[in-house]
């Protein structure tokens, strides 16, 4: 049984000028240990998939369909049990560990009220324990260190933090929403590798949500591509990425820039991110595709297994057939 | 820290020399005098009395003469209006009465204000924020001297239940209607403030941080939203604590309560300079220590200021 399998979720949020459908019927489903990447341009949902499953919507929004944990529906519970199975089940760490951590209260009050709310430990015990996570995420002098407040750190080391503060009950799933987007490039994959280090340690699956393809790729078994609030594209990262058949997906990949190509300019996908207030029928991809055609505005496409590549599902009328 | 300290408490002091110069001034700017009257006193009496009072001599040595006297014998000198009393007698009778309904007022506007503000934040767009923000507007356009008669007409005249006036050394049935009159306006800027504040706060990242690692609403509340809320509510606080203390001669006139705030007018329209100078500087120098308080509370919140 999948670890967290989820069923046509959709997220709508009410707003002044109607209603905003931020993801619109996505399907998928993570095992034990696996790691998952969502990728998808700003807008595309992937982090309202997340903060869907974690309860985390804004006081606007509503999440319907199902997000099954351990086969319990996590829309279903009530806020006590999601309490529970927030931070000792799921992990989840931010894009701007500046922000996310409580920049009044010490690291080891943060950490430690983990501890003693979950597991009981006394404040003296959860301190140590806090400590050894620490450690293990390689802050220097944890020790000492623990008891500074977090603009003492830098923001690499704040991530660090904020990976460790996740890490503390040791749940078996970890959501990354954009860990490194707020990062200097090196210590960005200084953090991609802490978190590999993690997945070999603690046996966490993890769901990595970026729109970082060259992180994706390096460690990542299995992607997903969103727009428009829904999947685009899903399977394996290799086969994904080797051969793109969507003409989304490959336009994503042409706009990553290329250091070993003397391109003059940087390839972009032309057009705009759909307005989530008003979704075409059909495709939401369709006015920015240059492969679309006859039924592309008008039938949503299904996601379906892709020619030749049985493990890949592609949602396209169109797929391109030849890369060049 | 206690650098920081002292060297605010250095510059205090050319403020408070300001204040006393620049109030001596607009009072002796002020036409008339302590001992004019309908009936103009003969030349050789108002000389003599002028001279017992030393104000026949040049401002500037009065005013040198008063800062003396107030900083080397802590002497605020005679009042003009009260014959047999000294200012300080008039300060030790009166300011206790403030001190304490303007104690209680800030207590009451802290809590209330609070209270209200972080609940009507905590269920945005609820009846209860409707609610709160109702209250707190309607406790806004009711000045004082409006809600004290409003009170004394419900509470004292047709409920019967509390005291129109009076203190009666302070007892608690004679406390409550001017502390309620005194705090209302105080109390809605607080809610206003905090409720403001605290929808700003749980919108933080570190908010969302705290709801996903499976904390109860009310250890995230308390813990780690309270904090940061009331920065912003401190700024207002420290003035507003000062200006309840210091009380009110709405407050003094309207239930005969005997604070400073009636000494005070009074003082203005006597032209009893030295109870004007004498209360004037005692609100500057608790305007400038709980402004100093104000600071200190701010490092203690956000760990980010350190002086």
């Amino acid at each position: 049984m999948a670890l967290l399998d989820i069923e046509d979720l959709r997220v709508t949020f009410t707003t002044g000028d109607g209603e905003v459908n931020a993801v619109n019927g996505v399907n998928f489903s993570i095992e034990e240990g696996e790691t998952l990447a969502i990728v998808g341009e700003s807008g595309s949902g992937k982090s309202q998939t997340a903060f869907a499953a974690m309860g985390l919507l804004a006081r606007n929004g509503r999440a319907t369909g199902q997000i099954r944990y351990d086969g319990r529906n996590l829309l279903e519970l009530k806020q006590k049990e999601l309490n529970r199975v927030r931070s000792e089940e799921i992990g989840m760490i931010f894009q701007d560990p500046m922000t996310s951590l409580n920049p009044y209260m010490r690291i080891s009050e943060q950490m430690a009220e983990v501890l003693t709310l979950h597991k009981g430990l006394s404040k003296k015990a959860a301190i140590d324990e806090a400590t050894k996570m620490l450690d293990a995420v390689k802050i220097p002098d944890a020790k000492n260190r623990i008891t500074m407040f977090p603009h003492e750190f830098s923001g690499g080391m704040r991530q660090r933090i904020m990976i460790a503060m996740a890490l503390l009950c040791q749940p078996r799933l970890l959501i990354a929403d954009e860990p490194t987007t707020a990062l200097d490039v090196t210590v960005q994959a200084q953090i991609m590798e802490l978190m590999a280090e993690i997945r070999q340690e603690f046996g966490t699956a993890i769901i990595l949500i970026t729109h970082d393809l060259g992180i994706v790729a390096d460690t990542c078994e299995r992607t997903l591509v969103m727009y428009g609030g829904q999947i685009m594209e899903k399977g394996p990262t290799e086969q994904l990425f080797e051969r793109p058949t969507h003409p989304y997906t490959l336009g994503l990949l042409r706009a990553v820039p290329r250091i070993d190509r003397d391109d003059e300019t940087l390839s972009t996908i032309a057009g705009e991110p759909p307005d989530m207030s008003s979704l075409p029928k059909g495709c939401p991809f369709t006015p920015r595709c240059s492969f679309a055609h006859g039924p592309c505005p008008t039938v949503r496409p299904e996601l379906v297994p892709a020619d030749g590549f049985p493990a890949l599902r592609r949602a396209c009328h169109a797929p391109v057939a030849e890369v060049k | 820290m206690l650098n920081y300290v002292l060297r605010r408490i250095a510059i205090a002091i050319p403020t408070i020399l300001l204040l006393v110069v620049i109030s001596f001034v607009l009072m002796y700017a002020a036409p008339g005098g302590p001992f004019n009257s309908e009936r103009p006193l003969p030349a050789q009496v108002m000389a003599n009395i002028e001279a017992r009072y030393g104000l026949d001599q040049p401002y500037w040595k009065q005013m040198a003469n008063y800062v003396w006297n107030v900083v080397v014998h802590f002497d605020f000198g005679p009042s003009f209006q009260y014959r047999d009393r000294t200012v300080n007698d008039v300060i030790a009778q009166g300011f206790p009465v403030t001190l304490t309904y303007g104690f209680w007022s800030f207590i009451f506007a802290l809590v209330v204000g609070v209270a209200l503000g972080a609940a009507a934040a905590i269920k945005h767009n609820s009846w209860l924020d409707y609610l709160a923000v109702g209250i707190s507007i309607g406790a806004q356009v009711l000045p004082n001297f409006v809600m004290a008669p409003i009170l004394v007409l419900v509470f004292t005249l047709w409920l019967g239940w509390l005291p129109g006036g009076g203190w009666q050394g302070g007892q608690i049935e004679y406390l409550i209607l001017p502390v309620i009159a005194l705090s209302t306006s105080y109390m809605a800027s607080i809610a206003r403030i905090t409720r403001s504040s605290m929808l700003e706060v749980l919108n933080a990242g570190f908010i969302r941080t705290a709801r996903a690692k499976g904390l109860p609403t009310s250890r995230i509340i308390w813990k780690h939203a309270l904090k940061p809320t009331m920065l912003p509510v401190l700024s207002y606080l420290g003035p507003a604590f000062v200006g309840m203390i210091t009380g009110s001669v709405i407050i003094d006139v309207f239930f005969s309560t005997g604070g400073i705030g009636q000494f005070f007018v009074n003082s203005a329209f006597n032209r009893d300079y030295s109870v004007i100078m004498g209360i004037t500087i005692l609100v500057g120098v608790l305007t400038v220590t709980f402004n100093l308080v104000v600071d200190l509370l701010y490092a203690w919140i956000d760990p980010k200021i350190r002086y």
